[in-house]
C-alpha cells in the first residue's frame, strides 16, 4: 500500500465532515485511494470496519445511518458533535487548568491532561509554563485508578480491583458497581454497590492495589435515585458534630489549640500556677480526646467530663502499652 | 497501529492549535506538541498533500515551507479541536478539584470557573464530585496569600511558624521555592537562613508571614523534583523503633519510616529517624497503647514520665 495509515484515516474525516448528507460505503471507496485499490470487496470491508472502529475509539463521532446490510447504509461526522464548543477561559482559568494538570505524576493520566491542555489552548490564551506560579498539586496515590473508575461509571459498568482496608494487612479482590467517583479534602473514594457485600460502600482511591479491571457488560445496573454520594463519604470520613470544650493551657504552649480557640484566652491561676483558660471547638470526644493527650502535662481537660475521662483513659493506655516492652 | 492513530490525534489538535496562533515557529509548536521539529514537519507534510481525489476543492492550505514560521491558512473542515475525551476532561478535573481541595493555595474564582465550564463543555457534570469548597481561617488565608505574594515576587518571606512537635512558634526568614500539596495540605519549600537548608514548611501552621524587600536568594541547591512524603530526614538524625498494634497500622502512610515489617499479632515493627524525640512522644502519647517505644530507652521513659505527669494533674496516679 502506498499510502500511509494517517494520511487514510485524515482523508476518511476530512470526507465525511463536508457537509450534512452521509456518505455511502461506495462513495467511499471510489474518494479514499485506499479503498480504490483494494483488490476485492472483503479487502475494502475489512480496511474500513477497522478505521471506522479506530475513528471511533479515538472519540470521533462517526454516525451511521440507514439499517446494517441495507443499500442506502451511509456515513458522516457530525461537526456540532465532534468539535469541542468554545469555553470563553479567562486566562487565571487557563492558569488554573495547567496547574491542575499537573497532579499527575503517571504517564497515562499526565499525557491526557497535556492533549486537554492544547486542546484548549486553540481558544489562543497562552499560559507560558515558566510564568505559573510555582504550585504542585499531588495526589497520594491511586493515580491509575481514575480512568477506568470514571469510564465504567459512565458506561455503567461493575469493575474489580484489590483493596487495602485501613486496618488490614493484605489486600482483597472486590468487586463493585461504580455510582460515582467523590473527593474529600483533596482525597478520593469510589462510592457504589459492593457486589460480594451486597451493599453500598465507600472505597478510598489510594488504597486500591494495582489494576482496575471492567468486567461484564455495559448498562449492567442504574444508580439508584438515593445514592447520595457526598453524604456517604462524609460519613466514611467521620467528620463528628461539632462540640466545645474548655482546657487548661500553659501559658506559651499549645498553640495548635490555641488558633482554634472560640474566645480570647483567660489567665487562671489553678493550685498557685499560672495557666491559660480556652474554649475550643471540636469534632468529637475521641479523635480530641488523642489530640489533648498528645500535648502532655501542658494541657488539662475542665469540661465537658466525657472528654476528661477519655484523656485519662488513653494516658492509661499508654503508660500500659510501655509496660509491655 | 499506535503510531497512526497517535498521529492523528496530534494532527487534529495541531491545525486547530496552529489557526489560533498564526505566524509561530516551527520550534515553538514542537515543543508544545511534545515532538521534535522533524515530527512536526512530517505532520504538516502529511496534511499539505492530503487530498481527496474527487473532491480538488477539499485541502488544508499551511504555509509553511518558505519560512520558519508557520501558518495555516485554510484547515478544511478541522477548524476546531475535537471535543475531550472522559479521560482527558477527567484529568484536568481531578486536577482543578486537587487544586480546590487546598484553603488559600489558588485563586477560588478561577478554579470555580474552570471547573464548571469544563463540566458543562463535556457533559461529566457529577461524574466527580467534590465538597463545596473550605474557606481557610483568616490568619491562615492571610498567612498563604503572603506566600503566595512571596513566591510570585521572587522575595524573602519572615514566618512565624508553629513547630506541633515542639509546640512552640518559631520565627526564621525563608527564601520560597515553590508549593507542592499533597491531599489537602499545602506545603512551602524554601531556602531557611535559620538552619541553612531547605526547609518544608505547612502552609497551615505559619502563623504569620510577612514579605521582605530583600530579594530571595536561588539556594543553590538544585531543588529535588520528587518531595519524597514531603518529610526528608536526615543522616544525622536518632532511629526510633516502635511497635504498632493493628490499630495503628496507618502510622507509615503519614510518618517516614526506614523500615516496616509484620508482626505475628497484626501490628507492625517499624523504624524512623527523627531529629526530635518529641515528635514521637506526642505520637505516643495520642494513640492510647497503640504505639509502644522500643528504643531508645530513654524516649520510652520521657513517654512514661509525661503519661504520669499528665494523671496527676487531674488527681489521678497509676504506677506500673
Amino acid at each position: 500500500m502506498a499510502q500511509n495509515k494517517t494520511e487514510r484515516l485524515l482523508q476518511v474525516v476530512l470526507c465525511l465532515s463536508q457537509g450534512r448528507r452521509s456518505v455511502s460505503r461506495e462513495q467511499l471507496r471510489r474518494a479514499i485511494p485506499d479503498y480504490t485499490a483494494c483488490p476485492s470487496d472483503e479487502a475494502f470491508e475489512r480496511m474500513f470496519e477497522r478505521d471506522k472502529n479506530e475513528l471511533r475509539e479515538l472519540g470521533i463521532p462517526l454516525e451511521t445511518s440507514g439499517e446494517p446490510g441495507d443499500e442506502e447504509v451511509g456515513y458522516r461526522i457530525d461537526r456540532d458533535a465532534y468539535a469541542l464548543p468554545d469555553l470563553h477561559l479567562t486566562r487565571d482559568e487557563m492558569v488554573a487548568m495547567a496547574l491542575a494538570a499537573r497532579v499527575w505524576r503517571e504517564q497515562g493520566p499526565a499525557s491526557a491532561a497535556a492533549r486537554a491542555l492544547l486542546k484548549l489552548s486553540a481558544e489562543g490564551i497562552d499560559v507560558d509554563p515558566t510564568d505559573l506560579p510555582a504550585i504542585e498539586p499531588r495526589l497520594s496515590g491511586g493515580e491509575a485508578a481514575f480512568g477506568p473508575l470514571t469510564a465504567a461509571v459512565s458506561q455503567r459498568r461493575a469493575v474489580r480491583f484489590a483493596y487495602r482496608a485501613a486496618r488490614e494487612t493484605k489486600s482483597h479482590l472486590r468487586h463493585l458497581q461504580p455510582w460515582g467517583v467523590v473527593s474529600q479534602r483533596g482525597r478520593w473514594y469510589v462510592v457504589g454497590h459492593d457486589l460480594d457485600r451486597d451493599a453500598a460502600r465507600v472505597f478510598r482511591l489510594s488504597r486500591i492495589d494495582g489494576e482496575v479491571t471492567a468486567v461484564g457488560a455495559p448498562s449492567a445496573f442504574v444508580v439508584p435515585t438515593d445514592a447520595a454520594l457526598r453524604s456517604r463519604v462524609d460519613v466514611f470520613a467521620a467528620a463528628g458534630p461539632e462540640s466545645e470544650a474548655v482546657l487548661l493551657v500553659q501559658p506559651g504552649a499549645g498553640y495548635g489549640l490555641r488558633r482554634r480557640a472560640t474566645a480570647p484566652a483567660a489567665s487562671v491561676v489553678v493550685d498557685g500556677a499560672p495557666w491559660d483558660r480556652l474554649t475550643v471547638a471540636n469534632a468529637g470526644i475521641y479523635p480530641f480526646a488523642e489530640e489533648v493527650a498528645s500535648y502532655g502535662p501542658v494541657v488539662v481537660v475542665e469540661s465537658p467530663p466525657e472528654l476528661r475521662d477519655a484523656v485519662i483513659a488513653n494516658l492509661q493506655a499508654v503508660l500500659a502499652g510501655q509496660g509491655r516492652r | 497501529m499506535a503510531g497512526a492513530s497517535d498521529q492523528l490525534v496530534r494532527l487534529l489538535a495541531l491545525l486547530p492549535w496552529l489557526q489560533a496562533h498564526p505566524g509561530v515557529t516551527k520550534q515553538v509548536a514542537a515543543a508544545a506538541f511534545g515532538v521534535t521539529p522533524l515530527q512536526l514537519e512530517k505532520d504538516l507534510q502529511l496534511a499539505f498533500t492530503c487530498e481527496l481525489p474527487g473532491q480538488p476543492e477539499v485541502f488544508i492550505d499551511i504555509d509553511y515551507l518558505d519560512s520558519d514560521r508557520i501558518s495555516v491558512i485554510d484547515p478544511a473542515t478541522i477548524d476546531r479541536p475535537l471535543r475531550l475525551r472522559p479521560d482527558e476532561a477527567v484529568a484536568l478535573l481531578v486536577g482543578l478539584r486537587a487544586l480546590a481541595a487546598v484553603p488559600g493555595l489558588q485563586d477560588r474564582n478561577a478554579l470555580d470557573g474552570a471547573l464548571a465550564k469544563l463540566e458543562d463543555a463535556t457533559g461529566l457534570a457529577g461524574l466527580t464530585e467534590s465538597e463545596p469548597g473550605r474557606a481557610a481561617p483568616a490568619p491562615a488565608a492571610a498567612a498563604a496569600e503572603a506566600v503566595r505574594e512571596g513566591l510570585a515576587a521572587h522575595r524573602r518571606l519572615h514566618l512565624q511558624y508553629w513547630v506541633p512537635t515542639r509546640d512552640e512558634v518559631t520565627e526564621r526568614d525563608v527564601d520560597p521555592m515553590r508549593i507542592v500539596s499533597v491531599d489537602d495540605t499545602a506545603y512551602l519549600e524554601g531556602y531557611c537562613h535559620s538552619s541553612e537548608s531547605v526547609r518544608t514548611f505547612r502552609l497551615d501552621r505559619i502563623v504569620e508571614a510577612v514579605v521582605l524587600d530583600t530579594p530571595a536568594q536561588s539556594p543553590g541547591v538544585p531543588a529535588p523534583n520528587e518531595v519524597a512524603g514531603v518529610f526528608r530526614p536526615g543522616a544525622g538524625d536518632q532511629v526510633v523503633t516502635l511497635d504498632l498494634d493493628a490499630s495503628s497500622r496507618w502510622v507509615p502512610e503519614y510518618y517516614a519510616c526506614e523500615t516496616v515489617a509484620e508482626q505475628p499479632d497484626g501490628g507492625l515493627r517499624v523504624t524512623l529517624r527523627t531529629s526530635d524525640s518529641r515528635l514521637v512522644t506526642r505520637l505516643a502519647l495520642r494513640l492510647s497503647g497503640g504505639v509502644a517505644v522500643v528504643e531508645p530507652n530513654e524516649i520510652r521513659a520521657e513517654v512514661t514520665r509525661l503519661a504520669q505527669a499528665t494523671l496527676l494533674l487531674y488527681g489521678v496516679s497509676r504506677r506500673l
